[in-house]
């Protein structure tokens, strides 16, 4: 299973951490530190993997944002790495190319769309029309109730 | 009270904070504003406050004081409150928090509810923070939306099922037939969760497993289906067909085929088919056959589709993705103990990944190359480890200076090789080597009594060079107490003979004796060794008289008293000096080397099992040699007193311990009766007497009485777990 999966700017802003098991603060304190300084470190052209502790670390960049999967020692690596691009894909055709800014001003939408692709350290869906179809219509309920309402939305 | 502002507004003003003080500034106020905003009463505006505290949380400020509007908020019946409000609870609430205990009837509730996506946001957040009073709650829930619901509850309570049976491990039994069942949809993400919820059920239960191998036959039909079909636009993936589901299948067939040879039959054809169709110029392709190659190593596969799995892992090594090239020799060390000449053919690319620029491809290139090192290409090898020795990342070369010594230990062609491979070592990365590697080299060159000219000139040459590798600059210091005298005469068939005087000696152990660089213990090797060459040079005598003095007021305890007890060497034991400080014998071959051997082959010998972690754990025995320093004297005589005489004589001496030989004899005109001997030994020395041979002594030395003795250095032993 995975264990957690952070987003990151090239400066070391966290941007998304998405947790699948339980930690204290500290720890997840921690592990942010460690992750940022390990790949932030790493030359341009290296290995996508990582060793760190008993768990396999995969990151990939994005133009100025670091995918960073930290995932168990039976987990396939190269899979993982598609599990990082399929996420991608998906926040590419919610926000329409997408870019840092969207993620930074929109991080609850980001957290949603990762939750109907992921969900406790395994993938959820495989097929990228279903998952996105999902969250149009999360949203269509979310904005119909908002119009019945008449408040504004975020 | 400052108005709040929307949450992107607050972003944007966070953003253009120029320091961090402003930026505290602005956080301070908003969330000021947020809380006072909680203890108001409903209005409308809950959702964007949790979300701006949420964005707060994750720049790492604390944002505690959330919790209790996250339980509102979830129990609120609007859905864009509650999609927030199961997000905070995500976010700030975990299974240690007792507030967390608080939604449980919140997610009880939603989990009945008509709409799908409230359904979905328990069912996410059960399966994200669920502790295991939760689960235990649920579970008859989640059973429930198991087997009667649409599909996009099922794929979810599916995974929910599988955190629920990570939490607690009984409720498996209760998933067994709904998972079963799950098999047989025709939806992909349904599919996929069965299979992952299957995997789990079966690694925790032996008994569930079994139970399990029937639907063999039916992954292999779901998995055939994927690979033959034609192209589906919804799962397919650079031309493959849902390879998240194939690799999850795959897993799952590992699983359920290791140590059984009718599933591993079964499984064959189909992993065949897979290994030669995949198409392997993307990442997505080699993933699939990433795993389909792990899969056949860890089943009872026929030999064929082994010889298959290894050519493919072959070409991965020539490929010219790095990450690729990795994921090879991961998978290579894991079979390199089983089948050892199959992964032999390829170490002439493996080693030449030792000089690729990534520093995680050279790590996993060391640990195959070590693992590759055998009797016949160990010449080959030790230089390519050598000379990736001098330019290593320097968080490797403690592992590879080890690595080198125990495969010289091994498969050394021969004793000037070996010695030459340790000192090439010391020169390179000295400072790396773990302590034991000195009394270890000591040992080694004492055995090897025909290059001492040999060695003692090599050590001199290289101490002349450079004084701060403390490993090098002990042994060499040691080498040229025990063998100056070769070093003096001028004459080594081996190598070039230095020409040098006394002079030039003491200099180079007097200059070691003074550095700042020699770290207390090779000072004290230093002085050890001055003061044998004075029963092995004839004219500068004084002068290391004049050492040892000097050094009797030093202020390191050790040294100064060494120095102390040659000094009465000097003075009141003359005598003794020469026996005291000649050659020492031959040192029995110890068992540190034996137990390193043993550690190796258990480190090789590692099994593929995709639970275990990658590397073994190396045991590292860290033993304080027992390292006399004089050869004890054939005999001594330790008591002579109104006629009684006792001697001890030195019967044999090993690395763990000494064996003596009390002898009493009697030379007076009666007999003794009733004679016991009694010794005592300091507290880092045992001391186990045998029964003496009598308790009597006969007048006039007519019969003697002997005890033997068995002493021993106690030492601490340090075993601790290394994980590389």
């Amino acid at each position: 299973m995975m264990r957690f999966m952070l987003l990151f700017s090239r400066q070391g802003k966290l941007r998304l951490q998405k947790w699948f098991t339980s930690m204290s603060e500290r720890e997840k304190k921690k592990i942010i530190r460690d992750m940022t300084t390990m790949v932030l470190a790493r030359q341009p052209r290296s290995c996508n993997f990582m060793q760190w502790k008993d768990l396999k670390i995969v990151y990939k960049r994005y133009a100025s944002l670091y995918f960073c999967l930290g995932v168990e020692s039976q987990e396939n690596e190269l899979l993982a790495l598609e599990i990082i691009h399929r996420y991608v894909e998906l926040l590419d055709k919610y926000f329409g190319n997408v870019c840092e800014l969207d993620i930074i001003f929109n991080f609850e939408k980001a957290y949603f769309i990762l939750d109907e692709f992921l969900m406790g350290g395994e993938i959820q869906e495989t097929s990228k029309q279903i998952v996105n179809r999902s969250i149009e219509a999360s949203d269509m309920l979310q904005e119909t109730l908002e119009e019945y309402m008449s408040k504004p939305a975020f | 009270m400052s108005p709040s502002v929307p949450l992107q507004e607050m972003i944007r003003a966070i953003r253009s904070a120029r320091t961090q003080c402003e930026e505290r500034g602005v956080i301070q106020r908003e969330c000021a504003a947020i809380r006072a905003q909680f203890r108001q009463a409903d209005n409308g505006g809950r959702s964007h406050n949790l979300a701006k505290l949420l964005y707060v949380h994750m720049l790492g400020y604390p944002a505690h004081f959330g919790q209790m509007e996250c339980v509102r908020m979830i129990a609120s019946p609007r859905y864009s409150e509650k999609r927030v409000g199961y997000l905070g609870a995500m976010m700030l609430l975990d299974e240690k928090q007792d507030a967390s205990l608080l939604i449980t009837n919140s997610i009880k509730n939603d989990l009945s509810n008509s709409n799908q996506y409230i359904q979905s946001l328990a069912l996410c957040t059960l399966a994200c923070m669920g502790s295991a009073e939760m689960c235990r709650d649920l579970a008859p829930e989640i059973d429930r939306l198991l087997r009667a619901s649409n599909s996009y509850i099922k794929k979810k309570a599916a995974l929910c099922a599988v955190h629920i049976v990570r939490k607690v491990h009984d409720l498996g039994e209760l998933f067994t037939k709904a998972a079963r069942s799950l098999l047989t949809e025709k939806n992909h993400g349904v599919v996929h969760g069965a299979v992952v919820l299957i995997t789990e059920l079966c690694e925790r239960n032996s008994e569930t497993l079994e139970r399990f191998r029937k639907t063999v036959p039916d992954l292999v039909q779901i998995m055939k289906g994927l690979v033959i079909s034609g192209y589906s636009p919804d799962h397919d993936v650079a031309g493959i067909s849902d390879p998240f589901l194939q690799v999850r299948i795959l897993r799952l067939l590992r699983i359920l085929g290791r140590n059984n040879e009718a599933a591993s039959d079964a499984m064959n054809d189909l992993l065949a088919q897979v290994a030669t169709n995949t198409d392997s110029t993307k990442t997505v392709g080699n993933a699939v056959l990433y795993e389909t190659v792990l899969t056949v190593l860890d089943i009872k596969s026929e030999s064929g589709l082994r010889v298959l799995a290894v050519n493919i892992l072959g070409r991965f090594l020539l490929n010219n993705d790095r990450n690729i090239r990795y994921i090879a020799m991961t998978s290579l060390q894991k079979i390199v103990g089983t089948d050892h000449n199959a992964v032999q053919r390829h170490r002439g690319t493996i080693v030449d990944c030792l000089k690729d620029q990534d520093a995680s491809v050279k790590r996993r290139a060391l640990e195959l190359s070590l693992a590759l090192v055998s009797a016949s290409n160990i010449r080959s090898m030790m230089k390519e480890l050598l000379s990736f020795l001098s330019s290593c990342p320097p968080e490797l070369r403690s592992q590879t200076a080890s690595g080198i010594f125990n495969a010289a230990e091994r498969y050394a062609p021969s004793q000037r090789w070996h010695i030459d491979t340790i000192l090439h070592v010391l020169t390179t990365a000295g400072g790396d080597v773990r302590d034991e590697t000195v009394p270890n080299l000591i040992q080694l060159i004492t055995n090897t009594s025909e290059l001492h000219c040999y060695t003692v000139h090599k050590l001199y040459r290289a101490l002349l060079s450079d004084i701060s590798q403390q490993p090098l600059v002990q042994v060499a210091c040691w080498c040229i107490g025990e063998y100056g005298d070769l070093l003096l005469t001028g004459e080594c068939q081996e190598t070039e003979p230095v020409q040098v005087t006394e002079d030039y000696v003491l200099d180079v152990l007097e200059t070691v004796l003074q550095s700042h660089m020699s770290s207390p213990s090779t000072r004290g090797f230093a002085l050890t060794a001055t003061m044998k060459l004075s029963t092995r040079i004839t004219e500068n005598v004084d002068r290391i008289r004049s050492i040892v003095s000097i050094y009797g007021s030093c202020i390191d305890v050790e040294l100064q008293q060494r120095a102390v007890e040659y000094n009465a060497l000097f003075k009141k034991y003359d005598h003794m000096r020469a026996a005291v400080l000649e050659r020492m014998p031959v040192i029995e071959k110890n068992s540190q080397g034996h137990t390193n051997g043993e550690t190796i082959k258990e480190s090789q010998t590692v099994k593929v099992k995709p639970g275990e972690p990658q590397q073994p754990a190396n045991q590292v025995q860290a033993n304080a040699a027992f390292y006399t320093v004089f050869s004890i004297v054939a005999t001594v005589t330790v008591y002579e007193k109104d006629g009684v005489t006792v001697t001890l004589s030195c019967e044999k001496q090993s690395d763990s311990g000494l064996t003596v030989t009390l002898t009493a004899s009697n030379s007076t005109e009666s007999d003794i009766r009733g004679f016991t001997l009694q010794a005592a030994v300091p507290k880092s020395v045992q001391l186990h007497m045998k029964a003496p041979s009598g308790d009597s002594l006969p007048a006039r030395g007519t019969a003697k009485l002997k005890t033997r003795a068995d002493m021993s250095e106690v030492y601490e032993t340090k075993v601790s777990p290394v994980t590389s």
